[in-house]
Protein backbone atom coordinates (compact mmCIF):
# COMPACT_ATOMS: atom_id res chain seq x y z
CA UNK A 1 0.00 0.00 0.00
CA UNK A 2 2.56 2.55 1.03
CA UNK A 3 4.78 1.42 -1.65
CA UNK A 4 2.49 2.09 -4.30
CA UNK A 5 1.67 5.51 -2.92
CA UNK A 6 5.14 6.46 -2.92
CA UNK A 7 5.07 4.86 -6.58
CA UNK A 8 2.20 7.44 -7.49
CA UNK A 9 3.86 10.51 -5.70
CA UNK A 10 6.91 10.00 -7.55
CA UNK A 11 6.00 8.81 -10.75
CA UNK A 12 2.73 11.29 -11.26
CA UNK A 13 -0.42 10.04 -13.28
CA UNK A 14 0.19 9.53 -17.02
CA UNK A 15 3.98 9.78 -16.76
CA UNK A 16 4.62 6.63 -18.26
CA UNK A 17 1.60 7.11 -20.83
CA UNK A 18 2.75 10.38 -21.99
CA UNK A 19 4.51 10.57 -25.68
CA UNK A 20 5.89 13.61 -24.43
CA UNK A 21 7.92 11.65 -21.76
CA UNK A 22 8.02 8.24 -24.05
CA UNK A 23 10.29 10.29 -26.79
CA UNK A 24 12.39 12.32 -24.23
CA UNK A 25 13.41 9.08 -22.57
CA UNK A 26 14.40 7.76 -26.01
CA UNK A 27 16.50 10.06 -27.45
CA UNK A 28 17.67 11.52 -23.97
CA UNK A 29 19.26 7.54 -23.05
CA UNK A 30 20.97 7.39 -26.50
CA UNK A 31 22.33 11.40 -26.53
CA UNK A 32 23.48 10.54 -22.91
CA UNK A 33 25.44 7.56 -23.72
CA UNK A 34 26.94 9.43 -27.21
CA UNK A 35 27.96 12.28 -24.72
CA UNK A 36 29.53 10.45 -22.11
CA UNK A 37 31.66 8.03 -24.14
CA UNK A 38 32.78 10.74 -27.02
CA UNK A 39 32.81 12.90 -23.48
CA UNK A 40 35.94 10.27 -22.14
CA UNK A 41 38.05 10.94 -25.38
CA UNK A 42 37.45 14.68 -24.93
CA UNK A 43 38.95 14.96 -21.38
CA UNK A 44 41.40 12.46 -22.38
CA UNK A 45 42.79 14.71 -25.04
CA UNK A 46 42.58 17.91 -23.24
CA UNK A 47 39.87 18.98 -25.58
CA UNK A 48 37.22 20.19 -22.76
CA UNK A 49 37.48 23.71 -23.89
CA UNK A 50 37.21 22.86 -27.36
CA UNK A 51 33.88 20.91 -26.53
CA UNK A 52 32.75 23.46 -24.56
CA UNK A 53 33.29 26.25 -27.34
CA UNK A 54 31.14 23.77 -29.79
CA UNK A 55 28.36 24.34 -27.71
CA UNK A 56 28.51 27.92 -27.21
CA UNK A 57 29.02 28.23 -31.04
CA UNK A 58 26.35 25.86 -31.89
CA UNK A 59 24.10 29.06 -30.21
CA UNK A 60 24.79 30.45 -33.77
CA UNK A 61 23.08 27.74 -35.86
CA UNK A 62 20.52 27.13 -34.24
CA UNK A 63 19.48 30.99 -33.88
CA UNK A 64 20.28 31.05 -37.49
CA UNK A 65 18.14 27.74 -38.10
CA UNK A 66 15.05 29.44 -36.77
CA UNK A 67 15.86 32.57 -38.96
CA UNK A 68 15.86 30.36 -41.83
CA UNK A 69 12.51 28.55 -40.71
CA UNK A 70 14.70 24.75 -40.46
CA UNK A 71 15.17 22.50 -37.21
CA UNK A 72 17.81 24.00 -34.96
CA UNK A 73 19.49 20.29 -34.94
CA UNK A 74 20.99 21.32 -38.87
CA UNK A 75 22.29 24.31 -37.53
CA UNK A 76 23.59 23.14 -34.09
CA UNK A 77 25.59 20.42 -36.67
CA UNK A 78 26.50 22.69 -39.43
CA UNK A 79 27.83 25.10 -37.57
CA UNK A 80 29.32 22.68 -34.82
CA UNK A 81 31.17 20.42 -37.52
CA UNK A 82 32.09 23.84 -39.44
CA UNK A 83 33.58 25.04 -36.37
CA UNK A 84 35.26 21.97 -35.64
CA UNK A 85 36.82 21.80 -39.22
CA UNK A 86 38.05 25.81 -38.74
CA UNK A 87 39.87 24.64 -35.27
CA UNK A 88 41.88 21.79 -36.63
CA UNK A 89 42.58 23.84 -39.97
CA UNK A 90 44.23 26.78 -37.31
CA UNK A 91 45.97 24.38 -35.36
CA UNK A 92 44.09 22.50 -32.46
CA UNK A 93 45.99 19.78 -32.89
CA UNK A 94 49.25 21.22 -31.43
CA UNK A 95 49.09 21.41 -27.80
CA UNK A 96 49.95 25.36 -27.66
CA UNK A 97 47.80 26.54 -30.48
CA UNK A 98 44.34 24.24 -29.27
CA UNK A 99 43.18 27.17 -26.98
CA UNK A 100 43.94 30.02 -29.14
CA UNK A 101 42.61 28.20 -32.16
CA UNK A 102 39.49 27.35 -29.84
CA UNK A 103 38.99 31.08 -28.83
CA UNK A 104 39.22 32.75 -32.14
CA UNK A 105 36.89 30.64 -33.66
CA UNK A 106 34.38 30.93 -30.22
CA UNK A 107 34.56 34.41 -30.03
CA UNK A 108 33.34 34.72 -33.85
CA UNK A 109 30.71 32.80 -33.32
CA UNK A 110 29.05 34.04 -30.13
CA UNK A 111 28.85 37.59 -31.98
CA UNK A 112 26.84 36.03 -34.91
CA UNK A 113 24.82 34.16 -32.35
CA UNK A 114 23.73 37.65 -30.37
CA UNK A 115 22.90 39.31 -33.72
CA UNK A 116 20.37 36.41 -34.93
CA UNK A 117 18.98 35.40 -31.49
CA UNK A 118 18.19 39.54 -31.46
CA UNK A 119 16.70 38.80 -34.97
CA UNK A 120 14.76 35.48 -33.81
CA UNK A 121 13.13 37.47 -30.42
CA UNK A 122 12.23 40.68 -33.01
CA UNK A 123 11.04 38.21 -35.87
CA UNK A 124 8.56 36.07 -33.23
CA UNK A 125 8.39 38.54 -30.49
CA UNK A 126 8.78 35.77 -28.02
CA UNK A 127 11.89 35.16 -25.76
CA UNK A 128 10.69 31.65 -26.04
CA UNK A 129 13.19 30.85 -29.03
CA UNK A 130 16.52 31.93 -27.38
CA UNK A 131 15.41 30.03 -24.14
CA UNK A 132 14.79 26.67 -26.09
CA UNK A 133 18.45 27.17 -28.50
CA UNK A 134 20.28 28.55 -24.80
CA UNK A 135 18.73 26.10 -22.69
CA UNK A 136 17.14 23.25 -24.52
CA UNK A 137 14.42 21.42 -24.02
CA UNK A 138 13.98 17.51 -24.19
CA UNK A 139 9.98 17.47 -24.29
CA UNK A 140 9.93 19.32 -27.71
CA UNK A 141 11.71 16.70 -29.33
CA UNK A 142 8.86 15.19 -31.78
CA UNK A 143 8.19 11.90 -32.58
CA UNK A 144 9.14 13.04 -36.33
CA UNK A 145 12.68 14.33 -35.97
CA UNK A 146 13.51 11.53 -33.19
CA UNK A 147 15.11 8.84 -35.67
CA UNK A 148 17.27 11.47 -37.40
CA UNK A 149 18.50 12.22 -33.74
CA UNK A 150 18.90 8.87 -32.68
CA UNK A 151 20.85 8.04 -35.93
CA UNK A 152 22.83 10.70 -36.06
CA UNK A 153 24.10 9.91 -32.26
CA UNK A 154 24.50 6.03 -33.39
CA UNK A 155 26.38 7.45 -36.05
CA UNK A 156 28.75 9.56 -33.52
CA UNK A 157 29.05 6.96 -30.89
CA UNK A 158 30.13 3.53 -33.37
CA UNK A 159 32.75 6.72 -34.95
CA UNK A 160 34.38 7.13 -31.70
CA UNK A 161 34.15 3.62 -30.63
CA UNK A 162 35.85 2.20 -33.96
CA UNK A 163 38.55 4.94 -33.11
CA UNK A 164 38.64 3.81 -29.73
CA UNK A 165 42.10 2.33 -29.01
CA UNK A 166 43.85 4.74 -32.00
CA UNK A 167 42.59 7.76 -30.05
CA UNK A 168 44.07 5.91 -27.07
CA UNK A 169 47.27 5.77 -28.36
CA UNK A 170 47.24 9.21 -29.78
CA UNK A 171 46.84 10.37 -26.41
CA UNK A 172 49.33 8.64 -25.19
CA UNK A 173 51.83 9.67 -27.50
CA UNK A 174 51.30 11.45 -30.91
CA UNK A 175 55.09 10.09 -32.26
CA UNK A 176 54.42 6.43 -31.24
CA UNK A 177 51.24 6.49 -33.42
CA UNK A 178 52.61 8.29 -36.26
CA UNK A 179 55.77 6.21 -35.93
CA UNK A 180 53.48 3.16 -36.64
CA UNK A 181 51.75 4.47 -39.16
CA UNK A 182 48.50 5.88 -37.76
CA UNK A 183 47.36 8.94 -40.00
CA UNK A 184 47.12 10.83 -36.31
CA UNK A 185 45.57 14.36 -38.13
CA UNK A 186 43.18 12.35 -40.22
CA UNK A 187 41.78 10.14 -36.98
CA UNK A 188 41.69 13.73 -34.97
CA UNK A 189 39.78 15.69 -37.26
CA UNK A 190 37.11 12.62 -37.53
CA UNK A 191 37.31 12.86 -33.71
CA UNK A 192 36.46 16.11 -33.85
CA UNK A 193 33.15 15.40 -35.70
CA UNK A 194 31.87 12.96 -33.38
CA UNK A 195 32.62 15.63 -30.76
CA UNK A 196 30.80 18.21 -33.12
CA UNK A 197 27.58 15.90 -33.82
CA UNK A 198 27.43 14.84 -30.23
CA UNK A 199 27.72 18.54 -29.25
CA UNK A 200 25.02 19.41 -31.32
CA UNK A 201 22.29 17.01 -30.05
CA UNK A 202 23.38 17.21 -26.39
CA UNK A 203 22.24 21.36 -27.50
CA UNK A 204 18.84 19.80 -28.39
CA UNK A 205 18.05 18.20 -25.58
CA UNK A 206 19.52 20.14 -22.82
CA UNK A 207 20.60 23.90 -24.59
CA UNK A 208 23.55 25.14 -26.14
CA UNK A 209 25.11 26.74 -23.37
CA UNK A 210 24.86 23.55 -21.21
CA UNK A 211 25.73 21.12 -23.46
CA UNK A 212 29.32 21.04 -21.80
CA UNK A 213 27.68 19.48 -18.75
CA UNK A 214 26.37 16.14 -20.40
CA UNK A 215 29.86 15.87 -22.58
CA UNK A 216 32.15 16.44 -19.74
CA UNK A 217 30.53 15.69 -16.41
CA UNK A 218 29.84 11.90 -16.59
CA UNK A 219 33.10 11.48 -18.21
CA UNK A 220 34.74 14.08 -15.37
CA UNK A 221 33.23 12.11 -13.15
CA UNK A 222 34.52 8.03 -14.11
CA UNK A 223 37.65 9.35 -14.69
CA UNK A 224 37.90 9.62 -11.07
CA UNK A 225 35.90 6.88 -10.00
CA UNK A 226 37.15 3.78 -12.76
CA UNK A 227 39.79 1.97 -14.40
CA UNK A 228 40.58 1.01 -17.52
CA UNK A 229 38.94 2.59 -20.90
CA UNK A 230 35.99 0.13 -21.09
CA UNK A 231 34.83 0.25 -17.34
CA UNK A 232 35.19 4.83 -18.06
CA UNK A 233 33.38 4.64 -20.87
CA UNK A 234 30.56 2.43 -19.07
CA UNK A 235 30.70 4.22 -16.11
CA UNK A 236 30.54 7.54 -17.75
CA UNK A 237 27.44 6.70 -19.78
CA UNK A 238 25.81 5.22 -16.67
CA UNK A 239 26.21 8.59 -14.97
CA UNK A 240 24.47 10.46 -18.25
CA UNK A 241 22.03 8.25 -18.59
CA UNK A 242 21.06 8.31 -15.59
CA UNK A 243 21.27 12.30 -14.77
CA UNK A 244 18.49 12.53 -17.84
CA UNK A 245 15.95 9.65 -16.50
CA UNK A 246 15.95 11.35 -12.94
CA UNK A 247 15.90 14.85 -15.17
CA UNK A 248 12.98 13.68 -16.62
CA UNK A 249 11.31 12.66 -13.66
CA UNK A 250 11.82 15.90 -11.90
CA UNK A 251 11.27 17.64 -14.62
CA UNK A 252 7.85 16.13 -15.28
CA UNK A 253 7.18 16.55 -11.55
CA UNK A 254 7.83 19.86 -11.09
CA UNK A 255 4.84 20.41 -13.33
CA UNK A 256 3.04 20.44 -10.16
CA UNK A 257 5.80 22.69 -7.86
CA UNK A 258 5.56 26.14 -7.52
CA UNK A 259 4.69 28.28 -9.38
CA UNK A 260 2.48 25.27 -10.19
CA UNK A 261 1.52 24.64 -14.17
CA UNK A 262 4.53 25.37 -15.58
CA UNK A 263 7.30 22.64 -15.21
CA UNK A 264 10.83 23.52 -14.14
CA UNK A 265 13.53 22.64 -17.23
CA UNK A 266 14.92 19.53 -17.78
CA UNK A 267 18.27 20.91 -18.30
CA UNK A 268 18.56 22.26 -14.72
CA UNK A 269 18.05 18.89 -12.98
CA UNK A 270 20.29 17.20 -15.77
CA UNK A 271 22.98 19.68 -14.90
CA UNK A 272 22.65 20.17 -11.30
CA UNK A 273 22.77 15.87 -11.46
CA UNK A 274 25.77 15.77 -13.43
CA UNK A 275 27.79 17.95 -11.23
CA UNK A 276 26.38 16.43 -8.41
CA UNK A 277 27.80 13.40 -9.45
CA UNK A 278 31.07 14.81 -9.72
CA UNK A 279 31.32 16.72 -6.44
CA UNK A 280 30.65 13.16 -4.66
CA UNK A 281 32.85 11.58 -6.30
CA UNK A 282 35.40 13.81 -4.52
CA UNK A 283 34.37 12.04 -1.47
CA UNK A 284 36.51 9.08 -2.15
CA UNK A 285 40.61 9.91 -3.03
CA UNK A 286 41.15 9.61 -6.55
CA UNK A 287 44.14 9.56 -8.74
CA UNK A 288 45.31 12.88 -7.92
CA UNK A 289 45.13 11.76 -4.27
CA UNK A 290 46.98 8.48 -5.15
CA UNK A 291 50.95 9.96 -5.11
CA UNK A 292 52.25 7.82 -2.15
CA UNK A 293 53.64 4.72 -4.76
CA UNK A 294 55.66 7.34 -6.43
CA UNK A 295 57.92 7.77 -3.30
CA UNK A 296 58.70 4.02 -3.37
CA UNK A 297 61.82 3.01 -4.55
CA UNK A 298 61.88 0.31 -7.27
CA UNK A 299 62.54 -2.38 -5.68
CA UNK A 300 64.67 -3.58 -3.17
CA UNK A 301 67.18 -5.24 -5.32
CA UNK A 302 67.97 -1.53 -7.23
CA UNK A 303 68.59 0.11 -3.90
CA UNK A 304 71.50 -2.65 -3.57
CA UNK A 305 73.06 -1.53 -6.72
CA UNK A 306 73.23 1.96 -6.27
CA UNK A 307 75.43 0.99 -2.93
CA UNK A 308 78.07 -0.81 -4.84
CA UNK A 309 80.75 1.38 -6.89
CA UNK A 310 79.86 1.75 -10.53
CA UNK B 1 77.31 -10.12 -39.27
CA UNK B 2 74.56 -8.25 -41.31
CA UNK B 3 73.47 -5.13 -39.94
CA UNK B 4 69.92 -4.26 -39.23
CA UNK B 5 69.94 -0.64 -39.54
CA UNK B 6 72.37 1.07 -41.44
CA UNK B 7 72.53 4.78 -41.97
CA UNK B 8 74.39 5.89 -45.27
CA UNK B 9 75.25 9.51 -45.52
CA UNK B 10 72.59 10.87 -43.90
CA UNK B 11 71.48 15.05 -43.87
CA UNK B 12 68.09 16.45 -42.60
CA UNK B 13 67.53 20.50 -43.05
CA UNK B 14 65.14 21.67 -41.00
CA UNK B 15 63.94 25.58 -41.62
CA UNK B 16 67.45 26.43 -43.49
CA UNK B 17 69.60 25.18 -40.76
CA UNK B 18 71.37 21.84 -41.38
CA UNK B 19 71.08 19.58 -38.05
CA UNK B 20 72.45 16.38 -39.17
CA UNK B 21 75.12 16.26 -42.62
CA UNK B 22 76.58 12.97 -43.41
CA UNK B 23 75.98 10.63 -40.73
CA UNK B 24 77.02 7.07 -41.10
CA UNK B 25 76.56 4.18 -38.93
CA UNK B 26 75.16 0.86 -38.71
CA UNK B 27 73.39 -1.44 -36.39
CA UNK B 28 73.64 -5.21 -35.76
CA UNK B 29 70.69 -7.41 -33.88
CA UNK B 30 71.57 -7.74 -30.02
CA UNK B 31 74.01 -4.60 -29.84
CA UNK B 32 73.91 -1.89 -27.24
CA UNK B 33 74.58 1.44 -29.02
CA UNK B 34 74.48 4.80 -27.02
CA UNK B 35 73.60 8.00 -28.93
CA UNK B 36 75.47 10.81 -27.14
CA UNK B 37 75.30 13.95 -27.38
CA UNK B 38 74.88 17.21 -25.99
CA UNK B 39 71.48 19.27 -25.83
CA UNK B 40 70.20 19.98 -29.17
CA UNK B 41 72.91 18.09 -30.76
CA UNK B 42 70.41 15.96 -33.12
CA UNK B 43 69.45 12.75 -30.81
CA UNK B 44 66.13 13.46 -31.37
CA UNK B 45 66.09 14.84 -34.71
CA UNK B 46 68.15 10.92 -35.88
CA UNK B 47 65.99 8.93 -33.90
CA UNK B 48 63.04 10.40 -35.69
CA UNK B 49 64.48 9.78 -38.87
CA UNK B 50 64.90 6.08 -38.27
CA UNK B 51 61.16 6.03 -37.23
CA UNK B 52 60.35 7.89 -40.40
CA UNK B 53 58.75 10.78 -39.24
CA UNK B 54 61.42 12.83 -40.15
CA UNK B 55 62.71 12.68 -44.17
CA UNK B 56 66.23 13.06 -45.12
CA UNK B 57 67.48 15.19 -47.16
CA UNK B 58 70.44 13.07 -48.64
CA UNK B 59 71.45 10.05 -47.64
CA UNK B 60 69.47 6.80 -46.50
CA UNK B 61 68.03 4.96 -43.81
CA UNK B 62 67.96 1.12 -44.48
CA UNK B 63 66.17 -1.53 -42.39
CA UNK B 64 67.56 -4.76 -43.62
CA UNK B 65 68.68 -3.12 -46.59
CA UNK B 66 65.60 -2.06 -47.70
CA UNK B 67 63.99 1.42 -47.03
CA UNK B 68 61.64 1.64 -44.25
CA UNK B 69 58.22 1.29 -44.79
CA UNK B 70 54.66 2.31 -42.74
CA UNK B 71 53.66 0.35 -40.26
CA UNK B 72 56.86 -1.09 -39.86
CA UNK B 73 56.68 -3.49 -36.65
CA UNK B 74 60.42 -4.25 -36.66
CA UNK B 75 61.19 -1.05 -34.94
CA UNK B 76 60.12 -0.05 -30.94
CA UNK B 77 59.88 3.38 -30.00
CA UNK B 78 60.28 4.93 -26.22
CA UNK B 79 59.63 8.81 -26.91
CA UNK B 80 61.50 11.21 -24.76
CA UNK B 81 59.14 13.28 -21.52
CA UNK B 82 56.12 11.03 -21.98
CA UNK B 83 54.05 13.35 -19.17
CA UNK B 84 50.90 11.06 -18.36
CA UNK B 85 47.91 12.87 -16.50
CA UNK B 86 47.33 11.41 -13.43
CA UNK B 87 43.68 11.08 -15.17
CA UNK B 88 44.43 9.26 -18.40
CA UNK B 89 42.12 6.29 -18.12
CA UNK B 90 44.68 3.39 -18.90
CA UNK B 91 45.80 0.89 -16.77
CA UNK B 92 49.82 -0.22 -17.31
CA UNK B 93 48.26 -3.20 -18.82
CA UNK B 94 46.28 -1.23 -20.94
CA UNK B 95 48.97 0.62 -22.60
CA UNK B 96 50.74 -2.39 -22.83
CA UNK B 97 48.19 -4.21 -24.86
CA UNK B 98 48.00 -0.77 -27.03
CA UNK B 99 51.56 -2.10 -28.19
CA UNK B 100 49.97 -4.86 -29.45
CA UNK B 101 47.29 -3.47 -31.92
CA UNK B 102 47.43 0.28 -30.70
CA UNK B 103 47.51 1.32 -34.31
CA UNK B 104 44.27 -0.40 -35.73
CA UNK B 105 40.89 0.97 -36.10
CA UNK B 106 38.03 -1.04 -34.87
CA UNK B 107 36.62 -2.96 -31.95
CA UNK B 108 38.29 -5.77 -29.30
CA UNK B 109 36.96 -8.29 -27.86
CA UNK B 110 38.80 -9.14 -24.41
CA UNK B 111 40.76 -12.24 -25.16
CA UNK B 112 42.93 -14.96 -22.33
CA UNK B 113 46.15 -14.91 -25.38
CA UNK B 114 46.72 -11.35 -25.18
CA UNK B 115 45.98 -11.03 -21.41
CA UNK B 116 48.21 -13.75 -20.72
CA UNK B 117 51.00 -12.12 -23.53
CA UNK B 118 50.50 -8.63 -21.89
CA UNK B 119 51.63 -10.29 -18.49
CA UNK B 120 54.36 -12.13 -19.52
CA UNK B 121 55.73 -8.59 -21.21
CA UNK B 122 55.06 -7.20 -17.69
CA UNK B 123 57.05 -10.14 -15.84
CA UNK B 124 59.72 -9.36 -18.53
CA UNK B 125 60.19 -5.57 -17.27
CA UNK B 126 59.95 -5.92 -13.40
CA UNK B 127 56.19 -4.30 -13.90
CA UNK B 128 53.84 -6.57 -13.05
CA UNK B 129 53.11 -5.39 -9.37
CA UNK B 130 51.55 -2.80 -10.90
CA UNK B 131 49.86 -3.94 -14.01
CA UNK B 132 46.37 -2.82 -12.86
CA UNK B 133 47.28 0.54 -11.53
CA UNK B 134 47.09 3.94 -13.29
CA UNK B 135 49.71 4.56 -15.94
CA UNK B 136 49.58 8.29 -14.47
CA UNK B 137 49.85 7.23 -10.90
CA UNK B 138 53.35 5.67 -11.48
CA UNK B 139 56.76 6.93 -11.11
CA UNK B 140 59.05 7.91 -13.83
CA UNK B 141 61.17 4.85 -13.55
CA UNK B 142 58.17 2.66 -13.30
CA UNK B 143 56.52 4.91 -16.38
CA UNK B 144 59.78 4.11 -18.34
CA UNK B 145 59.32 0.04 -18.09
CA UNK B 146 55.76 0.00 -18.52
CA UNK B 147 56.84 2.19 -21.78
CA UNK B 148 59.62 -0.07 -22.84
CA UNK B 149 56.85 -3.07 -22.26
CA UNK B 150 54.44 -1.63 -24.63
CA UNK B 151 57.14 -0.76 -27.02
CA UNK B 152 58.76 -4.83 -26.52
CA UNK B 153 55.25 -6.30 -26.95
CA UNK B 154 55.27 -6.22 -30.81
CA UNK B 155 58.66 -8.12 -30.83
CA UNK B 156 60.89 -5.29 -32.23
CA UNK B 157 64.13 -6.10 -33.53
CA UNK B 158 65.26 -2.68 -32.77
CA UNK B 159 64.53 -0.75 -30.24
CA UNK B 160 65.11 3.30 -29.93
CA UNK B 161 64.77 4.93 -26.64
CA UNK B 162 64.92 8.95 -26.25
CA UNK B 163 66.42 10.44 -23.22
CA UNK B 164 65.05 7.27 -20.94
CA UNK B 165 66.94 8.17 -18.39
CA UNK B 166 66.61 12.14 -17.97
CA UNK B 167 64.66 12.92 -14.59
CA UNK B 168 64.94 9.22 -13.25
CA UNK B 169 66.56 9.03 -9.80
CA UNK B 170 69.94 7.19 -9.93
CA UNK B 171 68.36 3.91 -9.13
CA UNK B 172 65.92 3.81 -11.70
CA UNK B 173 68.14 4.73 -13.67
CA UNK B 174 70.43 1.82 -12.81
CA UNK B 175 67.56 -1.06 -12.91
CA UNK B 176 66.94 0.79 -16.24
CA UNK B 177 69.80 0.27 -17.94
CA UNK B 178 70.49 -3.34 -16.77
CA UNK B 179 66.89 -4.46 -17.81
CA UNK B 180 67.99 -3.00 -21.26
CA UNK B 181 71.68 -4.71 -21.51
CA UNK B 182 69.63 -8.27 -20.18
CA UNK B 183 67.06 -7.57 -23.61
CA UNK B 184 69.82 -6.89 -26.02
CA UNK B 185 71.75 -9.78 -24.73
CA UNK B 186 68.78 -12.37 -23.86
CA UNK B 187 66.35 -11.51 -26.92
CA UNK B 188 69.10 -10.27 -29.30
CA UNK B 189 67.20 -6.75 -29.84
CA UNK B 190 69.17 -3.94 -30.90
CA UNK B 191 69.21 -0.94 -28.67
CA UNK B 192 69.91 2.54 -29.53
CA UNK B 193 69.49 4.73 -26.63
CA UNK B 194 69.74 8.37 -26.99
CA UNK B 195 71.58 9.91 -23.78
CA UNK B 196 73.40 13.70 -22.68
CA UNK B 197 75.86 11.67 -19.91
CA UNK B 198 77.13 8.40 -21.30
CA UNK B 199 78.51 7.64 -17.96
CA UNK B 200 75.26 5.60 -16.87
CA UNK B 201 76.27 3.48 -19.83
CA UNK B 202 79.65 2.89 -20.21
CA UNK B 203 79.13 -0.46 -18.82
CA UNK B 204 76.50 -2.13 -21.34
CA UNK B 205 77.50 0.19 -24.67
CA UNK B 206 78.55 -1.87 -27.14
CA UNK B 207 78.90 1.19 -29.06
CA UNK B 208 78.98 4.61 -29.08
CA UNK B 209 77.48 7.22 -31.91
CA UNK B 210 78.48 10.61 -30.51
CA UNK B 211 76.62 13.86 -32.36
CA UNK B 212 77.43 17.20 -31.81
CA UNK B 213 77.19 19.70 -34.73
CA UNK B 214 74.98 17.78 -36.31
CA UNK B 215 78.05 15.73 -37.48
CA UNK B 216 78.79 11.74 -35.90
CA UNK B 217 81.61 9.77 -34.22
CA UNK B 218 81.43 6.00 -34.38
CA UNK B 219 82.85 3.37 -32.98
CA UNK B 220 83.86 1.77 -29.21
CA UNK B 221 84.02 4.17 -26.38
CA UNK B 222 87.13 3.99 -25.97
CA UNK B 223 88.08 5.03 -29.83
CA UNK B 224 85.69 7.97 -29.52
CA UNK B 225 85.90 9.26 -26.43
CA UNK B 226 88.83 10.73 -27.00
CA UNK B 227 90.20 14.82 -27.33
CA UNK B 228 91.39 14.73 -31.22
CA UNK B 229 88.10 12.98 -32.13
CA UNK B 230 85.55 14.89 -29.88
CA UNK B 231 87.54 17.92 -30.86
CA UNK B 232 87.23 17.78 -34.69
CA UNK B 233 83.31 17.03 -33.63
CA UNK B 234 82.99 20.39 -31.96
CA UNK B 235 84.87 22.29 -34.20
CA UNK B 236 86.74 23.42 -30.76
CA UNK B 237 89.03 22.51 -28.96
CA UNK B 238 87.30 19.61 -26.07
CA UNK B 239 89.40 18.04 -22.91
CA UNK B 240 88.30 14.16 -22.07
CA UNK B 241 88.87 13.30 -17.97
CA UNK B 242 88.41 10.26 -16.77
CA UNK B 243 88.16 9.90 -12.72
CA UNK B 244 86.82 7.13 -11.25
CA UNK B 245 86.16 5.43 -13.90
CA UNK B 246 83.33 7.75 -15.50
CA UNK B 247 84.12 10.42 -17.79
CA UNK B 248 83.95 14.20 -17.95
CA UNK B 249 84.20 16.34 -21.70
CA UNK B 250 85.60 19.81 -21.44
CA UNK B 251 84.91 22.29 -23.78
CA UNK B 252 87.35 25.15 -23.83
CA UNK B 253 86.16 28.20 -21.71
CA UNK B 254 83.59 25.82 -20.43
CA UNK B 255 81.95 28.23 -17.37
CA UNK B 256 79.50 24.64 -16.83
CA UNK B 257 82.66 23.00 -15.83
CA UNK B 258 81.86 23.28 -11.72
CA UNK B 259 77.93 22.06 -12.65
CA UNK B 260 79.62 19.42 -14.63
CA UNK B 261 81.74 18.03 -11.96
CA UNK B 262 79.56 18.01 -9.72
CA UNK B 263 77.12 16.38 -11.80
CA UNK B 264 79.53 13.43 -12.09
CA UNK B 265 80.57 13.27 -8.11
CA UNK B 266 84.11 14.79 -9.02
CA UNK B 267 83.96 18.37 -7.20
CA UNK B 268 81.40 16.57 -4.34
Amino acid sequence: MIVSHLLRYVFEPGFFGSGEVQVAFAVGTVIAVTSAVVGVFTVTRGQSFAGHSLGDISTTGGSGAFLLGVSQFWGYLVLGAAAAAFMELIGVQRRRGRDVATGVVLGAGTGLAALFLYLDTQSSSTTGVSFTILFGSLFAVTGSTAPALIASALLALGTVLVLARVLMLTSLSPDIAAARGVPVRAVGVAYLMALAVSVALSSMIIGAILSTALLIGPAATALRVARGPVRTMAVAAGIGVAAIWIGILLAYDSYYWPPAGRGWPVSFFVVTLTVGGYLISYLRPGPRDDRSRAAEPESPAEEEQVCSPA
Amino acid sequence: MAELLQVEGAGVRLGGRQILRDVSFGISPGEFTGLIGPNGAGKTTLLRVILGLQPVTSGSVLIDGSPRSARDASIGYVPQKLVIEPDMPLRVRDVVSLGVDGHKFGIRLPSRARRELVSDMLTAVGAQRYANARVGELSGGEQQRVMIAHALISRPRLLLLDEPLANLDISSEQGIVSLLARLARAERIAVLLSAHDMNPLLSVMDRIVYVAGGRVAVGSTDEVVQPQVLSRLYGQPVDVIRVRGRILVVAEGDTDLAAKAADIGVAG
